[in-house]
């Protein structure tokens, strides 16, 4: 078979199942889920909690295996976590005994990059995320935006082309979260990847994602894919216009109105 | 979380040393001291006055026997301790990280955590005779036991987000132990190797009252015989003393070694 590399979705799940303990006390985290995302694209999952989002991305970043079903990364199955797959914790999971600069260069340096080309890199990134003043500051001296961004510029600082982002912003507050999305939008528009962004806010949801993938629980399966047709970059106006509103209530319905699964589609 | 107000007030810290709790300290050690001289002066208990146990201080340095105590008790703490936290921080990583050594190990540890390190002491001397090794046995086992416990806690309690985040930015088990495990676990380590400190100090003072030929708790056995209180006073407070310098400068290269730690003040 000859198909050219635009053809093969950047990640690919295939009837992913997830199960988690066993006997009586299992339950189903993922049920069969399919979906294709290319490459370039921007993706954000909401659901309700158990929907099996934060599995999903697990199982993309390699750090939970599937219990059926396989994960594709350009093609090839997903074995185990890899610097090509960038992740971004919700707690931000930044090293605290080391500074940004430090933090930033931590995939580079366990790589047994030169000095001075690991400091290239930090300093394109830690510019890139505005946090230029602080290259030097321990982690604990930061605000969580600014935790968060010091995360993203070190996940992109190993060059990944997929970043798994788990509820990003969901520790922060609702100003500081909206400076972070345009931010974000930003820094993805220089840096082009594909992004898997989960989120719990269907605000969120709308203003990045070229798609937004809606999900059930319990079990965690997908619901509906909705698609946002508004072309980037975002603005406020945009965020505040008709259109926007029209997706928004499409996918709160999504969210918030799921009829109970029919039992015949077990 | 507020960056800022993080900044300015460890920038106001080091900007100004606040003498109010300084002072305060001095003035409670007047007082204890004040205190001390007025109950002997009066003769309300027969008990050496601050003067006549400040006097047997100095005769005691210039015979040179206080300092040969000093020196005698220190070695073998610190010969017990050194070798104590050496095997225990090894042995922790072991038991924090692999779950056969840890089910092999923590029986073991347990078990003898029960026994008082002092209850060993007959054991020590029937088997390792009168002179050194039981004391600076005795005193490794009290180390050990109390810095092994704290650094396989400090190797469990890594929080697995941390580990996640090298792992996905590349880091196998190899990178991680190191880069990892030891820098997240250094606080409960420091953490066990003071309260190691402490309990190995607790523990050479009563292995002298017991069994040696010098050292501070020996020098108090002796004036013990002869009702000699002067002398029992002056070490007294030098093992207080002693065991305060040490502890505070274990706490001072803890602060060191964790300031990126986030602490509530």
């Amino acid at each position: 078979m000859t198909s050219s590399t635009t053809d093969v979705p950047k990640i690919s799940f295939q009837n992913v199942s997830r199960r988690f303990g066993d006997g009586a006390g299992s339950f189903l985290a993922l049920d069969r889920l399919s979906l294709d995302i290319a490459d370039g694209e921007f993706v954000t999952v909401v659901g309700p909690s158990g929907c099996g989002k934060s599995t999903a991305m697990n199982i993309a970043a390699g750090l939970t295996e599937v219990s059926d079903g396989r994960v594709l990364v350009d093609g090839k199955d997903v074995h185990g976590p890899g610097p090509e797959r960038g992740v971004i914790f919700q707690q931000y999971a930044l090293f605290p005994w080391l500074t940004v600069r430090q933090n930033v260069e931590f995939g580079l340096r366990i790589k047994g990059m030169p000095a001075t080309e690991r400091r290239r890199i930090s300093d394109h990134f830690i510019n890139l995320v505005g946090l230029a003043d602080f290259a030097d500051a321990l982690p604990k001296t930061l605000s969580g935006g600014m935790k968060q961004r010091c995360a993203i510029a070190r996940a992109y600082a190993v060059n990944p082309t997929i970043l798994l982002m788990d509820e990003p912003f969901g520790a922060l507050d609702a100003l500081t979260r909206v400076g972070m999305q345009d931010q974000l939008l930003d820094t993805w528009t220089q840096e082009r990847r594909t992004v898997v962004f989960i989120t719990h806010d269907v605000d969120e949801a709308v203003y990045l994602a070229n798609r937004v993938i809606v999900m059930a629980a319990r079990p965690g399966r997908l619901q509906e894919i909705i698609p946002v047709d508004l072309p980037y970059p975002r603005t406020e106006a945009m965020r505040l216009s008709p259109e926007f509103a029209e997706v928004r209530n499409r996918v709160w319905h999504a969210v918030y109105h799921q009829k109970p699964q029919i039992e015949s589609n077990i | 979380m507020t960056g800022a107000a993080g900044v300015t007030q460890s920038a106001r810290n080091k900007a100004f040393i606040d003498w109010s709790p300084i002072l305060l300290n001095l003035l409670a050690f007047a007082c204890g001291v004040g205190l001390w001289w007025a109950i002997t002066a009066a003769q309300m208990v027969v008990l050496p006055g601050p003067v006549e146990v400040f006097t047997r201080g100095i005769e005691l340095i210039a015979n040179g026997q206080l300092p040969l105590d000093i020196v005698s008790s220190l070695r073998r703490v610190l010969t017990g301790f050194f070798l104590g936290v050496a095997l225990a921080i090894p042995v922790g990583f072991l038991m924090g990280w692999y779950r056969v050594a840890r089910a092999l190990i923590e029986p073991y540890v347990q078990f003898f955590r029960m026994i008082p390190p002092l209850a060993v002491i007959p054991l020590a001397i029937v088997t390792m005779g009168i002179d050194e090794a039981p004391k600076v046995f005795v005193i490794f086992l009290a180390s050990f036991l109390s810095c092994v416990v704290a650094t396989y806690q400090g190797v469990i309690s890594v929080d697995r987000t941390l580990i996640n985040a090298a792992r996905v930015l590349g880091a196998t088990d190899r990178i991680i132990f190191p880069r990892v495990i030891i820098p997240a676990s250094t606080p409960f380590i420091l953490v066990g190797v003071r309260i190691g400190l402490g309990s190995a100090w607790a523990t050479v003072v009563a292995a002298e009252l017991i069994a040696a030929q010098s050292g501070l708790g020996f020098r108090m056995q002796q004036a013990q015989l002869y009702y000699d209180l002067p002398t029992i006073f002056v070490s007294l407070i030098t093992i207080g003393i002693l065991g305060l310098v040490m502890d505070r400068l274990v706490q001072a290269a803890e602060r060191r070694l964790t300031q990126w730690q986030e602490r509530a003040r």
